[in-house]
């Protein structure tokens, strides 16, 4: 593949630098990225309303805000790399190309759903699409993740893991122990904080004594970058060097992606720990979605052109909204299926 | 008059070493705290220090030589005029060997009592006496001789050669891609291997005791055991968590624990505990291949026990099924890993009293084999379960529920349990002794039923 052969700009430096390429996307590329975040945000927007009218339960973290990082990530890897995230997953899987009406279905437990309605909002899985879930333990796939980049290095082959974690998860002691493993046997992984400023409800001041998350790894010589994680062209720009590096073979890369969220941590959300003003100024200001629109139409994209993708989006995600409802719960016999692989 | 230089102890279970190099000759002149000699132990390369000053006299035990018991003469330190009877009286001492029985007395000899042993149903013809620790590392060639994806991680495992050299010799035939060295960093190293089962590949995650496991639990439990089933079937994990568990011998609290009941409480996680050398291999061999997680625990004290093992290279020994190692007719015994030698000495001792003893190995913890207990009790009438670990929701009590579920009609009396006593292990050799399950609680326990 080209990128093999593309050299790392920094060489294990560990020099921060803020990523701000805006040239990085065609025109095309942009419009499908606008696509995309809008397929997210509809959907998000969605299954809130979904959980309000109590058809989905449990956890429910949605991503809305956050959509320009999985949708830039996701433009800087080719087909066979793989992803991992949390439990603010949904846009990863949606962002990885899995079918809306099977994580809805999933959302509402139900037999059409990706696990078959026995994972819920937190845990899908696509092989098929390198999707490697949808985990529940903060800061556990960081681990899961570095082994999928050791199962890419073990065979041979030039892929890279993508392994998403908040700043909350950052302090984790085992991240750090990722760190150190992923350094040592030079895994080709990276690391894609997402900080979107509060773990719950604690911000990242009160939880991290890093200012800059993106030197997290500097003490195994991880290079690490800041990225506004707001504009979807920076995050592709910011991504596609990490991932080069990765696939030369230098090792693991650190991105932190300075991103927020606009909804509570999950549905249940007191909204004591920040300002109303401070949401909203992120909201009319720095929305990945409004920084992009506006992007395709000095590009020339009509607003006709727009307003048929924003239609065609809604169309989707009513029929995702509809199957997630009309599927049947899963039979009782898938109680006792899948426990173990019988052989 | 001569000092004896004695072949040290170096780990609470070492009973022999291998004497690996002389650094100093007859003749030489030594001051306490020389380096005199090299040894090699179950566990690591050692130093010999002179214990006083003189010359060496004589050298007993040529370097090179294996098996050399704890506490055996090595080589003799005096002055030079008076060392020369000593010497010669000493000459004809013979070398030590292996089969004497050895001096720590919390160390349980290797040689298996058998007596009436049934045919097992699966006959693998030709067998040959190994350890242990020999057929868990045979185990773990051989399936990485047969598949590529099979690999070894863990601390400890490539050029140390195992913290308990179980995977001595792997690094030198499969390189150091397949058998990896780590930092010591339980969770993130237990978290990489899971990922990379998940990717398709089959680790083998060495834990170097399963003590150290519990930082990794999260892993285990949470990551490669659901994902199976969260994912509805679409994600596996095969995987092997391998290493000690239980007590080993004078080593305290913090590293004296049986696991076995922790894991077998999960569903999605198959619990192993093999005893002999037979076990040992075919059930590795089993797990390795299995395409579920398997819990595998081992027991430092058998790593060195020498057994019968089949030389067939198809041995394999399928997962899920106990083996009876002794017939007996009044009782029925059922153990794994070490307290299998505790039960089977304890049917001795009863046998002689005129009670007839069925020993159950399980061999398996979990998918537990109900079928062989509840058989057995059904011809004996009686249980007692015996473990090393706690009696609060152990292993012997499952045994107890599922015999009282499924052959209460068959009870003549109450089943019961032997276990290790409901404290944190103990250091003082008097109260570890105490606290762990010896034959004769067995054999009181047994009594009380009749």
């Amino acid at each position: 593949m080209a990128a093999r052969d593309v050299k790392p700009a920094r060489n294990a430096s560990n020099k921060v630098k803020k990523s701000t390429s805006t040239a990085a996307m065609t025109r095309d590329e942009l419009f499908a990225a606008y696509e995309k975040m809008l397929l997210i945000r509809r959907f998000e927007e969605k299954a809130g309303q979904l959980y309000g009218m109590g058809l989905i339960g449990g956890f429910c973290h949605l991503y809305i805000g956050q959509e320009a990082v999985v949708t830039g990530m996701q433009f800087a890897i080719q087909p066979g790399d793989q992803v991992i995230t949390s439990y603010r997953d949904h846009g990863h899987m949606l962002a990885c190309g899995m079918d809306p009406t099977g994580v809805m279905a999933e959302l509402t437990g139900r037999s059409g759903g990706y696990s078959h309605g026995k994972g819920g909002s937190m845990h899908m899985f696509s092989k098929e699409k390198g999707f490697y879930g949808g985990h529940g333990i903060v800061g556990a796939q960081v681990s899961l993740g570095t082994g999928l980049a050791f199962a890419n290095h073990y065979r041979g082959n030039d892929r890279v893991c993508l392994t998403y974690f908040g700043e909350g998860a950052s302090n984790q002691g085992q991240v750090f122990e990722s760190f150190n493993l992923a350094a040592l046997l030079k895994l080709p992984v990276v690391y894609v904080i997402e900080n979107n400023r509060y773990g719950m409800g604690t911000s990242v001041e009160r939880a991290s004594a890093s200012r800059d998350l993106s030197r997290n790894g500097a003490p195994w010589q991880i290079p690490g970058m800041q990225v506004d994680g707001m504009d979807v062209m920076a995050v592709k720009a910011a991504g596609a060097e990490a991932v080069a590096h990765c696939r030369g073979g230098n090792g693991p890369f650190l991105l932190e992606m300075k991103t927020y969220r606009y909804r509570g941590h999950s549905m249940s959300d007191p909204a004591k720990y920040r300002t109303r003003e401070e949401v909203q100024k992120m909201r009319s200001e720095h929305d990945c979605i409004d920084l992009a629109r506006t992007e395709l139409e000095v590009r020339g994209v009509t607003d006709e052109r727009l307003r048929s993708i924003d239609d065609a989006v809604k169309k989707r995600i009513q029929e995702a909204a509809d199957f997630a409802q009309t599927s049947p719960e899963p039979d009782e016999s898938e109680l006792w299926t899948d426990i173990l692989v019988e052989n | 008059m001569a000092t004896e230089l004695l072949m040290p102890a170096l780990s609470p279970t070492m009973t022999e070493g291998k004497l690996a190099k002389w650094l100093r000759s007859v003749g030489d002149n030594v001051k306490a705290g020389d380096v005199v000699a090299e040894i090699e132990t179950d566990k690591a390369t050692m130093e010999v220090e002179a214990p006083d000053e003189g010359e060496i006299l004589q050298i007993l035990v040529p370097e090179g030589t294996e098996n050399v018991l704890v506490n055996a003469p090595i080589a003799l330190i005096g002055s030079n005029h008076e060392g020369i009877e000593t010497a010669s009286a000493v000459k004809n001492a013979p070398l030590p060997k292996a089969t004497q029985a050895p001096k720590n007395p919390t160390i349980t000899e290797a040689k298996p009592v058998r007596v009436a042993t049934p045919k097992s149903p699966e006959d693998w013809g030709e067998t040959a006496e190994i350890t242990v620790r020999e057929a868990l590392r045979d185990a773990m060639a051989l399936e990485m001789r047969r598949d590529p994806d099979v690999f070894l991680i863990g601390e400890e495992v490539a050029q140390y050669q195992g913290a308990y050299k179980v995977s001595q010799g792997l690094l030198e035939e499969f390189g150091e891609k397949r058998v990896v060295d780590t930092p010591i960093t339980e969770h993130g190293f237990t978290g990489l291997a899971v990922g990379a089962a998940m990717a398709g590949l089959r680790p083998i995650v060495e834990f170097m005791t399963f003590n150290f496991a519990m930082q990794a639990l999260d892993q285990v439990v949470n990551s490669a055991a659901k994902t199976l089933y969260m994912s509805g079937g679409q994600m596996g994990c095969p995987i092997v968590f391998r290493g000690p568990n239980g007590p080993a011998a004078r080593v305290a609290a913090q590293h004296s624990q049986c696991f076995a009941s922790w894991y077998a409480h999960c569903p999605g996680l198959r619990v192993v505990a093999p005893w002999s050398a037979a076990d040992a291999k075919g059930l590795l061999r089993a797990a390795i291949r299995d395409p579920n997680p398997v819990i595998f625990l081992e027991n430092e004290i058998l790593y060195g026990h020498k057994h019968p093992c089949p030389i067939h290279e198809d041995f394999v020994l399928p997962i899920g099924k106990a083996k009876v190692e002794r017939v007996g007719a009044d009782v029925t015994v059922v153990a794994f890993s070490m307290m299998v030698d505790t039960a089977l000495k304890a049917a001795e001792v009863l046998q002689e009293r005129g009670i007839s003893v069925e020993v159950i190995n399980l061999r398996t913890i979990r998918p537990l084999d109900v079928e062989t207990i509840v058989n057995s009790v059904q011809k004996t009438n009686r249980l007692v379960s015996v473990e090393e670990g706690w009696p609060f929701a152990g292993i012997g009590a499952e045994i107890v529920a599922q015999i009282t579920e499924h052959a209460f009609d068959w009870l003549d009396a109450p089943p019961t349990r032997v276990t290790g006593l409901d404290v944190p292990m103990p250091y003082a050799a008097n109260l570890e002794k105490l606290a762990l399950p010896q034959e004769e609680w067995v054999v009181e326990a047994v009594t009380k039923l009749f």
